[in-house]
């Protein structure tokens, strides 16, 4: 089906994020992981003794574990650790007014849009330029209602008594070799408490940019949201295209009290030389809710399964997830949904499109142990295979003990049909926007849950990909 | 506060290797055969010190009970006692219409008799047929290396078998009443392996039924079964495995081959009921185009029983279709693990392939493991897979008891239609009804064994 106009859409979306800048960074770690650098990075922080002593704990577990190859794919061979610099940074401290951010910086920023966004509607905006966040800004009003909105090292430093308490606790050092060398280094990102009972009205945001060859971003978000309070946090991401591998890890973690609900959404759109390794889990309490909702546009290689732990009594995980896997692309998502109380429910939907010699994989668990009663979960996961050289994979992984319990699990892998495209050609669309058509037709209902602007990006960017991928 | 909750990925550590047995378990009929069976088997013996012993990392055993595969001082199996016996048994207990009826008791046949055989058709015991019909068995006989994470059992098997049998039909040759052979296994700690071979030429129709059955109420045995299956042009297999092995400690290893030439169709039943730890593996590949593979399977998982299966359905060739379709009912701390995949590859375009597993828990101990799998690296595909977990709802119940019946009658009767669901796609009405009264009878002493 594919013809050679597939291999010009394929890149048409990335070139928006594909500029950089002269690097002049007033601290740079250089390449390579040792103590030293997770010494530089923490003196650089100024930060509390328990923190590098965590740091350092880190640093070890990362070097005895393995790489999880043997179920994971091949291709993380191909990182070299020592080839990296795991921290650079222009030595700005975040600045509260857009005026203050460095000119550079700024056009960055611009060029994704930004601050129009923010000056719209959006509440509060972090933004992170290689290791360090840049600019921040939490709407006055919000701050006034207790909501803190800081990046990592502030968190810990200006609100040990909030963040301490769960920092690791959801993810810990030792889960995978990625969040163990994400807590080894780790600088940026964002950290937000909600206090009990407010709502926030608007989404968080924050995005995140690599402008730096060889440079790793690790980035730490720790959201807490307090008994009955609600927010949506959105991140994005992109970065120029570089001859060499880059990689990013991050840890997420999210913890909702009783009755709190969370909305994380992310738009990965990273150029497709990074390596995107992310550890993202949240831990729900009693009654509350979890959603992640994932759109996966870019990168290299993206290994992410976001999960939600449900601990407390009718607690509720979600994740949504959207997958595209263009030339060259390893799309290795899914879920993992852990009940850990009884009525918990958790559903699971996850669409990919693989397009060229795109490779999409959904890798799922759910786990439902025997001393619990009544949870339940849905898993669907739908795959769309665009070219004969495009490949999907499904893998899900569930385990039910007892009988108190329901779960029902269903996949499939389709093309757009001869007869869709042939009809919608009658009624006189050209062959490039009848796929659009079918393509957007089959990831709709996801879509509508993303807010807005993003719902807009999103079929603008699938009308993109898909342009000529008939013929 | 620990919240970390990752119960599937504890270790486990294995005995070390020298555990295994040490010397290789030759068995006594090696007079006669063949060199390059002998060849066959040394290889396979060199093959099977190297391979490692599985551990919880390798994905081909994720949730299996790794402590399952210590087998210390197992020993090749010596005749069984009492032979008279075990042929009475297995007459009594077999259905009223077959083609031909072999009992093999420890590797060794024991009784055969031919009652309406094709002409051409070849039934013959693995030695005999290995003396005499040598050049039919070589380009067959353990050519499948690919396997489904048991290959260092594949490896012993191939080491040591030559208890089963062949059975080979010419072009053309079709029967369709099955094939029995009854596998009796018995002794303490005893290692037995039986083969089946069955190759159906062009347009060529067969059916083979194995069941597999412990001499004692409590053997301790271990089977390491390997079947092939090679259906020719527009050939048609059916094969059955029946397993019921005793309760109380037999286990049970069963690898199947499947390969199905052009427009071939080969349908594969595994019923379990039997044996304290089962290992399935079925491999089911469709080289040539229009080919079709039918997965089906029933198990009753009652006490502590552990039902391992793993398949691959390997769409190698265009316009080729297959359909898995396994159901386990659970009992008691009874656990379960299904991990299938449909994988088609570069080129096999036109494939239709449907996999689907359901599991009914009745109880609150009860465990069920579902891993279904797609990996597609072809165009014009049509894949899907299910996979279901839940219980008889009350108001199932309630229909029933409304009308009279028990509520413990009407939990048996909805689970014998759900796991006769399985048993009703395979052919042969006669053999359907043998095999459904089979699991009947295990339903009846679910409550004492519990």
């Amino acid at each position: 089906m594919a013809g050679s106009a597939t291999l010009e859409a394929v890149n048409i979306d990335q070139d928006e994020g594909n500029f950089s800048y002269p690097e002049d960074y007033a601290h740079d770690a250089g390449y390579g992981l040792n103590e030293g650098t997770v010494d530089y990075i923490s003196n650089i922080k100024g930060e509390a003794e328990w923190i590098r002593e965590f740091r350092h704990k880190a640093l070890k577990v990362f070097f005895a574990k393995p790489m999880p190859t043997h179920w994971a794919s091949k291709d993380l061979e191909n990182i070299i650790f020592n080839n990296i610099r795991y921290y650079l940074s222009k030595g700005q401290a975040p600045t509260r007014s857009w005026d203050e951010v460095p000119d550079d910086v700024k056009k960055t920023f611009e060029r994704l849009g930004i601050p129009e966004k923010e000056r719209k509607y959006l509440a509060g905006v972090e933004a992170q330029f290689d290791s360090e966040a840049a600019y921040s800004n939490v709407k006055e009003e919000l701050t006034k209602e207790g909501v803190i909105f800081v990046n990592s090292t502030e968190g810990l430093r200006e609100h040990p008594e909030i963040f301490r308490k769960w920092f690791g606790k959801v993810i810990p050092t030792g889960d995978n070799k990625f969040s163990a060398l994400n807590s080894a280094v780790f600088s940026g990102g964002s950290f937000i408490y909600v206090p009990p009972g407010l709502k926030v009205k608007h989404p968080l945001q924050a995005y995140f940019r690599i402008n730096a060859e060889n440079f790793g971003q690790f980035e730490r978000t720790l959201i807490i949201v307090d008994e009955g309070a609600e927010v949506t946090y959105m991140e994005g991401c992109t970065a120029p295209k570089f001859e060499t591998a880059t990689l990013h890890s991050a840890v997420v973690e999210l913890v909702a009290m009783k009755d709190a609900k969370i909305q994380y959404i992310t738009v990965q759109n990273w150029s497709n030389n990074v390596f995107n390794l992310v550890t993202k889990r949240g831990l729900a309490h009693e009654n509350a809710e979890i959603r992640w909702i994932d759109c996966n546009i870019g990168s290299r290689l993206t290994m992410k399964y976001p999960g939600v732990i449900m601990k407390g009594r009718k607690a509720r995980g979600e994740v949504i997830s959207i997958a595209l896997a263009n030339n060259g692309q390893h799309q290795d998502t899914g879920a993992k949904m852990i009940h850990a109380a009884d009525e918990t429910t958790s559903n699971i939907v996850a669409k990919s499109i693989s397009v060229g010699t795109g490779q999409s994989t959904y890798r799922g668990q759910v786990h439902i142990p025997r001393h619990l009663k009544g949870c339940k979960n849905n898993t669907e996961c739908d795959a769309l295979l665009i070219n004969s050289s495009s490949r999907t994979d499904t893998y899900p992984a569930i385990t039910v003990r007892g009988n108190q319990h329901s779960t029902q699990h269903e996949a499939s892998v389709s093309q757009v049909s001869e007869d869709q495209i042939f009809y919608m050609k009658q009624r006189g669309l050209s062959e490039g926007e009848a796929m659009s058509l079918s393509v957007n037709g089959f990831v709709n209902d996801l879509v509508r849950e993303f807010p807005m602007e993003y719902s807009v990006e999103l079929k603008r960017l699938i009308d993109m990909e898909m342009e000529g991928s008939v013929g | 506060m620990s919240i970390v909750l990752t119960p599937m990925e504890e270790a486990i550590t294995l005995e070390p290797t020298d555990l295994w047995l040490s010397n290789p378990p030759v068995t006594d009929f090696d007079a006669a055969t063949p060199i390059w069976y002998r060849e066959i088997q040394e290889k396979s013996w060199e093959r099977f010190k190297e391979l490692p012993v599985p551990t919880r990392t390798n994905q081909h055993w994720r949730f299996a009970d790794l402590k399952m595969i210590r087998f210390a001082d197992l020993a090749p199996a010596v005749p069984a006692s009492d032979p008279a016996s075990l042929v009475a048994r297995a007459k009594a207990n077999r259905p009223a219409d077959f083609a031909a009826h072999f009992v093999f008791a420890n590797n060794r046949l024991i009784h055969s008799e031919i009652v309406d055989l094709p002409g051409g058709a070849i039934c013959l015991p693995l030695n005999e047929a290995l003396a005499t019909h040598g050049d039919l068995l070589r380009g067959h006989f353990l050519q499948e290396t690919q396997t489904l994470g048991g290959d260092k059992f594949a490896a012993l098997h191939g080491a040591a078998t030559l208890g089963g049998l062949f059975v080979h039909f010419p072009k053309g040759c079709i029967s369709d009443k099955p094939v029995l052979v009854h596998h009796f296994s018995g002794g303490e700690s005893q290692l037995t392996f039986p083969h089946t071979l069955v190759i159906a030429e062009d347009n060529a129709a067969v059916s083979v039924v194995d069941v597999f059955e412990s001499i004692a109420a409590s053997e301790q045995t271990l089977t390491i079964g390997l079947v092939d299956l090679i259906a020719d042009r527009g050939g048609k297999i059916q094969y059955v495995s029946l397993q019921n092995l005793s309760e109380n400690g037999a286990k049970h290893v069963q690898i199947n081959n499947t390969r199905a030439g052009r427009d071939a169709s080969v349908k594969v039943g595994f019923i379990n009921l039997g044996a304290a730890w089962v290992r399935n593996e079925s491999l089911n590949r469709m080289t040539d185009n229009g080919s079709d593979c039918q997965i089906f399977s029933a198990n009753l998982a009652n006490g502590i029983q552990e039902y391992d299966q793993r398949t691959l359905q390997s769409h190698e060739a265009q316009h080729t279709t297959s359909d898995l379709f396994f159901k386990n009912a659970l009992y008691n701390k009874s656990r379960t693990i299904f991990s299938g995949l449909i994988h088609v590859k570069p080129g096999a375009h036109h494939t239709d392939s449907f996999q689907t597993c359901r599991n009914l828990l009745g109880s609150e101990e009860a465990e069920a493991n579902s891993m279904p799998g797609l990996e597609i690296d072809a165009d014009q595909v049509k894949c899907s897979h299910g996979s279901t977990s839940g219980q008889i709802s009350d108001e199932e119940i309630f229909y029933l008891q409304a009308r009279g019946i028990p509520a413990d009658d009407a939990r048996k009767i909805i689970s014998l239609g759900f796991l006769n669901e399985s048993i009703e796609k395979l052919e042969g009405d006669e053999l359907k009804g043998y095999l459904f009264s089979a699991v009947e009878r295990k339903f009846t002493h679910l409550d004492e064994s519990a």
